[in-house]
């Protein structure tokens, strides 16, 4: 073996080694690396009330409700198979609307409501000019935001 | 491959990068203004970001570069550190400050465009974390390199460094797969169709082509800036040998394999 070979064998093993043992701490430290959890993922969390998370998923349609006040505001957060009733007050994010993607950062209130002090947009990785749009809809080819609302979500016995 | 082996050696690499180095100035600028000028003019607004989906055809070139330029820079120092070709090291370190910038680009334009649409100037998700952490490698980088009096043990330590970090990007170009992100998954370099319309995709392949372009020239151009450095460098050590005078200088010229390749 040539000194070339051995030194581009120690910088292979070497990067290999290396490139291996973080991606057996990525993993292990998988479910900590996340920005937000979905509402189910809530549910196998046992996450107690309180405590500072941030949840995210689609916002339900036909769920926001505006109230007299004129800055809080009431809607359901969905990932398809549960979803949580949240409430804000505070200015909402141009891109916030029905059947879009939104994370909210709060804490569980004891009756399995989400208290939201932020709520941040979520876009998906679509893009396309309005009359595009548009044609979808009319041509019956639109499908954001028909996601199944789900089974309201209800705090784990455990840690209410 | 035996082209590039042919312009490895210093002398024949500074005859040709003069000849390239007018035409890739003049196309990337030629480039850059089509696609800025077809992306912030001509492309539609978007269904839901209105105008602002404009900033994407900075922003994802920039960071496109910023990713493509570090593993450029790895592939460098890995030739560098197994085969000690002399122009490797200095094509690596000529590379960083440009890729740093395009990552301060990256960063800027997406807190800029993060703002109105998400409601949020940064946030600590995965994928705007680890592009932070590309851009603190890209300084550890040129910081390492510069730290050492002894130019090839900068080196060879910066290489290393280039080398270990090289894991950072696939954790970012996955990281919106892998692990609930605020920001959104991609849109062109995905498996499947992009999910971006044709009249948004194709300025924002021009403007990609013009970063690509103008990476290259600043790279060229910073190579032969290194190059001819080092040959005034050793031409001034030799000088000084010549006249007779005593005193060594610091860094001894038989040490430095470009210099004297240079010279030849």
């Amino acid at each position: 073996m040539t000194r070339k070979q051995r030194r581009l064998l120690a910088v292979v093993a070497g990067l290999s080694l290396f490139g291996a043992s973080v991606a057996m701490v990525l993993a292990a430290f998988s479910s900590d690396l996340v920005f937000f959890y979905s509402p189910s993922g809530l549910i196998a969390r046992d996450i107690a009330p309180g405590h500072r998370i941030r949840i995210g998923g689609i916002v339900e349609r036909h769920t926001v409700v505006r109230e007299d006040d004129g800055k809080t505001v009431a809607f359901r957060i969905t990932d398809g198979k549960t979803n949580i009733a949240v409430t804000y007050t505070g200015i909402l994010p141009d891109l916030f609307r029905e059947g879009q993607g939104v994370v909210a950062e709060g804490e569980l209130l004891p009756d399995g409501i989400f208290a939201a002090s932020t709520i941040l947009a979520k876009h998906d990785a679509k893009y396309m000019p309005p009359e595009v749009a548009e044609e979808l809809k009319k041509t019956g080819h639109w499908t954001e935001g028909s996601v199944p609302a789900g089974r309201p979500y209800v705090m784990p016995a455990a840690v209410r | 491959m035996p082209m590039l082996t042919r312009l490895a050696n210093p002398a024949r690499f500074m005859r040709a990068s003069s000849t390239a180095l007018p035409w890739l100035g003049a196309l990337a600028t030629g480039v850059i203004a089509v696609g800025l000028v077809w992306g912030l003019v001509f492309a539609p607004p978007d269904y839901q970001q209105g105008e602002s989906v404009r900033i994407m055809f900075v922003h994802v070139p920039s960071a496109w570069m910023a990713m493509s330029a570090y593993l450029f820079i790895a592939v460098a120092s890995g030739v560098a550190l197994v085969w000690r070709h002399p122009l490797a090291d200095i094509a690596a370190q000529a590379a960083a400050p440009v890729g740093a910038g395009f990552t301060a680009v990256c960063l800027a334009s997406g807190s800029l465009w993060g703002r109105p649409m998400w409601g949020a100037w940064w946030v600590w998700d995965a994928r705007l974390t680890s592009v932070l952490v590309l851009f603190f490698l890209y300084l550890g980088y040129i910081a390492l390199v510069n730290a050492f009096d002894d130019r090839t043990r900068g080196a060879r330590a910066g290489s290393l460094l280039a080398l270990v970090g090289v894991v950072n990007l696939p954790i970012i170009k996955f990281s919106v797969d892998w692990w609930n992100t605020l920001h959104q998954p991609a849109s062109v370099l995905r498996l499947g169709a992009p999910t971006i319309a044709l009249s948004m995709l194709l300025p924002l392949l021009v403007m990609a082509l013009g970063f690509m372009l103008l990476f290259g020239w600043l790279v060229l151009l910073r190579m032969r800036a290194a190059l001819n450095e080092r040959k005034a460098h050793a031409l001034r050590l030799y000088g000084q040998l010549a006249a007779g005078e005593p005193r060594l200088p610091m860094a001894p010229p038989v040490a430095d394999v470009a210099a004297r390749a240079a010279l030849r």
